[in-house]
């Protein structure tokens, strides 16, 4: 669908995402490198721990459906380059340092002089603007300030970020949704502008329902609960139940709402108990339409707790997944990557992607696309690409460069 | 600032959607400019609508009206706090046909179609893709659920708490010696929106230069399981699974969270690079253990990262979380303040940006509300508003959009058109 646009990418690990996402829809997007590479291909994992810049997983995952040149832009010559480049794109994504392109004059009041069209596309963890605009927006520091470490881990140990960082994939994709916002507003005035896409920021939302509505309504700050996500408002005070609750060989996921919406839910959850052969207590004798929690005193949320772990560790998780399909209960297996390959239902979708990397002699299985679109693709179609891959197919083919000139902005590392 | 063209002015865009994650992406193109009807149901609220989080003030000023269970809708805390957008509310009860000739109506009068029901909830009164699209062949009708539409759980509903589940974001946080925790209840409902709504500004972009419409599939559990592709290639590629270690990091040390001066106060630290090492120890001011060779590289720092967490806590402890994120960050070490919901609130960079809203409510008076397209435009504001009410501009759709008849508009409401 968006197979119209270009995309100059100049970013690094902080906004790969962000010319991936447009890519999946088919923008043709170029990565531009440093002679040598983009430093963030040394992230790991790597295709069989072999530490490569052409075999980071990563690099993998969020630069395929890209091609790459290499150029130097921090030379006068590269700057140039680069410059041309601009006249015939669409949009350009960053994530340096806030005020980088300005110092290396390629600040927005330049490249609009060259093409009053192009869009600007800031990435930072923290903005453009503001106290914190040079502050080191490492993942780890983004993510205390967003709230989410805070109220992560367990109440006798301190905070707990994730084993797999992912902060800055939240700026990123806000970059690709203010890009798009930016071009429907060109397609009206003919102008581009700058787009400042913050993960700060864009954190900071996501939890707001989780935290800052208590705090702005009630004055509550959620802290640390472990596994124990639910707050259960009883007859003598507040007790709390699980999210995630271990099972035969695993654990599942099961929120125990209760309210007008989910009275057939919760009798079809009885029923369901009952026919595994469980006793279902306090359960079974729970009037889903008229009565609420604040029916029963903490020692029997304690018993009704007890009742739904007895059910629990009866089953494994894929046998609790195919009853909660057959009796429509909100509970779902907790799944790592390696169950959700075996996953039944994105096999049924045909939902992940065999890739093809020559270079290494194999195929890498891929998440599928983010949609399903009616029109053209959405997903990875080609594997991320090797250093100045293109610079042929630009440089030569596109820019009509002369072989000599080629060799020579190569013996001086321009590209 | 140049605004005489909103992005999507003239856009018009039909949001029959409910929870967390169907209502955002039709918010984005509110934002920025375009016509948002939003179908509710009074006899089957929002499930954000509803819920016991209600603000004291209201109950305090407006405790008569919110005996009326329609009024106490009003309140709910998604529409408390975080929908600040202007859009146009329309009741209907489609069980009545009335009301399905009517959303056929806006089916035709929309560019946009966003829904999130399940695979059937539709198609039951005759709204599927095959029946509009013959009515309106550039419609683009975007579907969000939480499993997709066609496959063996396209009829289930999902949660947020339970759609998480399905992604993998519940198996990459933990301590080693424990089970993994989750991040947050429902966290892949604010990540798919994202995902969501870049697919329907790249249909919008399509229909605008082609005239084309379409129906997207969108899956929440397909959309999330992108945020981890890394880890589904390490274990494609190399069979490896994530192995989860607390707080440590394999690329840097410290790398953690660090008690502070105050109750249950903690900052974030990490230091990866020699430079980012030198500058550290500096703002500690260089005490002896700095100076221990086993921290002279990064990667003897990361090898005997617990001992050196015990060295950093006893400097952190004496301050507090804001001091060392200060002190740290000015020599351009990663440091943070572990924050609480109230440190955002108070946050000098959140309110650089208008992070906290402050709009008039006519129940809650001055109320904060969070502003939450995390990008900003150069020439384009995000415009908010506070949240439509149930059902609020169902006469003017009726009548000024839909052209019904004062007369017709009488009798089907009545019927309970507009329930």
């Amino acid at each position: 669908m968006l197979s119209s646009y270009r995309v100059l990418d100049l970013t690094n690990e902080k906004g790969f995402l962000c010319g991936k996402a447009l890519g999946d829809f088919g923008a043709d997007v170029i990565k531009i490198e440093k002679p040598g590479g983009e430093p963030d291909r040394n992230k790991a994992p790597f295709y069989h721990d072999q530490a490569d810049p052409e075999k980071s997983l990563y690099w993998f995952a969020f630069n395929a459906n890209k091609k790459s040149i290499t150029l130097d832009i921090e030379t006068a010559d590269g700057r140039e380059i680069f410059k041309r480049l601009v006249k015939t794109a669409d949009v350009v994504i960053e994530s340096f340092a806030p005020g980088y392109l300005d110092k290396i004059g390629l600040g927005y009041s330049v490249l609009s002089q060259i093409n009053p069209g192009i869009i600007l596309t800031s990435i930072s963890g923290f903005g453009q603007k503001g106290p914190y605009r040079d502050y080191n927006d490492r993942d780890l520091a983004v993510w205390a300030l967003s709230g989410y470490m805070y109220i992560t881990g367990e109440p006798d140990r301190p905070p707990l970020a994730p084993s797999y960082s992912h902060a800055h994939l939240i700026g990123a994709m806000n970059g690709a949704i203010g890009t798009m916002v930016a071009l429907a507003q060109r397609r009206l005035t003919g102008r581009g502008q700058t787009v400042d896409a913050v993960s700060h920021q864009g954190l900071c939302f996501a939890i707001s329902i989780e935290t800052k509505v208590p705090w702005a309504l009630q004055k509550i700050n959620v802290s640390r609960e472990g596994r124990e996500r639910m707050r259960i408002f009883a007859k003598d005070g507040t007790v709390k139940i699980p999210l995630l609750w271990p099972c035969k060989d695993g654990s599942i996921a099961f929120f125990f709402w209760v309210g007008p919406n989910f009275i057939k839910h919760n009798e079809s959850l009885v029923q369901w108990i009952r026919d595994s052969g469980v006793d279902p207590g306090l359960l079974g004798t729970w009037d889903w339409a008229k009565e609420g929690w604040n029916k029963y005193t903490m020692e029997e949320v304690k018993q009704i707790r007890g009742t739904l772990e007895t059910f629990f560790m009866k089953h494994t998780k894929m046998e609790l997944h195919e009853g909660a399909m057959q009796y429509r209960i909100q509970l779902t297996p907790v799944l790592a990557p390696k169950d959700l390959l075996e996953f039944p239902l994105f096999k049924e979708r045909n939902y992940w992607r065999e890739i093809d990397h020559p270079e290494l002699g194999t195929k890498i299985t891929y998440p599928g696309g983010f949609v399903k679109p009616g029109v053209g693709d959405c997903g990875v179609r080609f594997r991320a690409p090797l250093i100045g891959e293109h610079n042929g197919e630009i440089y030569q083919d596109e820019m009509k460069m002369s072989a000599e000139d080629i060799v020579n902005l190569k013996q001086r590392r321009i590209i | 600032m140049a605004e005489e063209k909103r992005p999507f002015q003239g856009l018009k865009v039909l949001d029959f959607t409910w929870g967390g994650v169907g209502p955002f992406q039709g918010n984005f193109l509110a934002y920025y400019g375009a016509m948002v009807v939003r179908i509710e149901s009074g006899l089957r609220p929002d499930v954000t609508r509803q819920g016991g989080n209600i603000n004291p003030k209201a109950l305090e000023k407006h405790a008569e009206e919110l005996k009326d269970p329609r009024k106490r809708l009003e309140f709910g805390p998604a529409f408390a706090v975080t929908h600040p957008v202007k859009k146009y509310g329309m009741s209907l009860n489609l069980n009545n046909p009335k009301a399905v000739e009517i959303f056929k109506k806006l089916a035709k009068w929309a560019d946009v179609f966003v829904e999130s029901f399940t695979m059937g909830t539709l198609e039951k009164w005759g709204l599927g893709w095959e029946d509009l699209h013959k009515i309106n062949p550039r419609l683009i009708m975007q579907r969000t659920n939480g499993y997709g539409h066609t496959g063996s759980m396209a009829s289930q509903p999902g949660y947020g708490q339970t759609v998480t589940s399905l992604t993998g974001f519940y198996t990459i946080t933990g301590w080693p010696d424990r089970l993994p925790v989750p991040i947050s209840s429902f966290y892949t409902d604010h990540l798919s929106p994202l995902f969501g709504g870049l697919a329907l500004m790249a249909a919008i972009d399509y229909q605008q230069r082609t005239g084309e419409g379409q129906c997207i599939d969108q899956s929440q559990i397909e959309s999330g399981i992108n945020y981890l592709a890394p880890l589904v290639l390490d274990y494609s590629a190399n069979g490896r699974e994530l192995a989860l270690r607390g707080n440590s990091s394999p690329c840097a040390a410290p790398h953690g969270a660090y008690r502070c001066q105050g109750e249950d106060r903690w900052v974030a630290i990490t230091v990866q690079t020699d430079q980012e090492w030198t500058s550290f120890c500096r703002v500690v001011g260089n005490p002896p253990w700095t100076k221990d060779i086993k921290f002279a590289t990064l990667d003897g720092r990361i090898k005997n990262s617990a001992e050196l967490d015990r060295y950093v806590n006893q400097w952190t402890e004496k301050h507090t979380a804001e001091q060392v994120m200060t002190l740290l960050q000015h020599q351009g070490v990663a440091a943070g303040v572990v924050a609480t919901a109230q440190d955002s609130e108070a946050d000098p960079q959140l309110a650089a940006y208008d992070f906290f809203h402050e709009i008039e409510h006519p129940y809650l008076g001055k109320q904060k509300f969070f502003h939450p397209p995390a990008f900003t435009l150069s020439d384009a504001k995000a415009e908010l508003h506070r949240p439509v009410f149930l059902g609020e501009h169902t006469e003017y759709i009726c009548k000024k959009v839909l052209g019904i008849p004062a007369a017709d508009y009488d009798i089907m409401k009545k019927e309970g058109v507009f329930d």
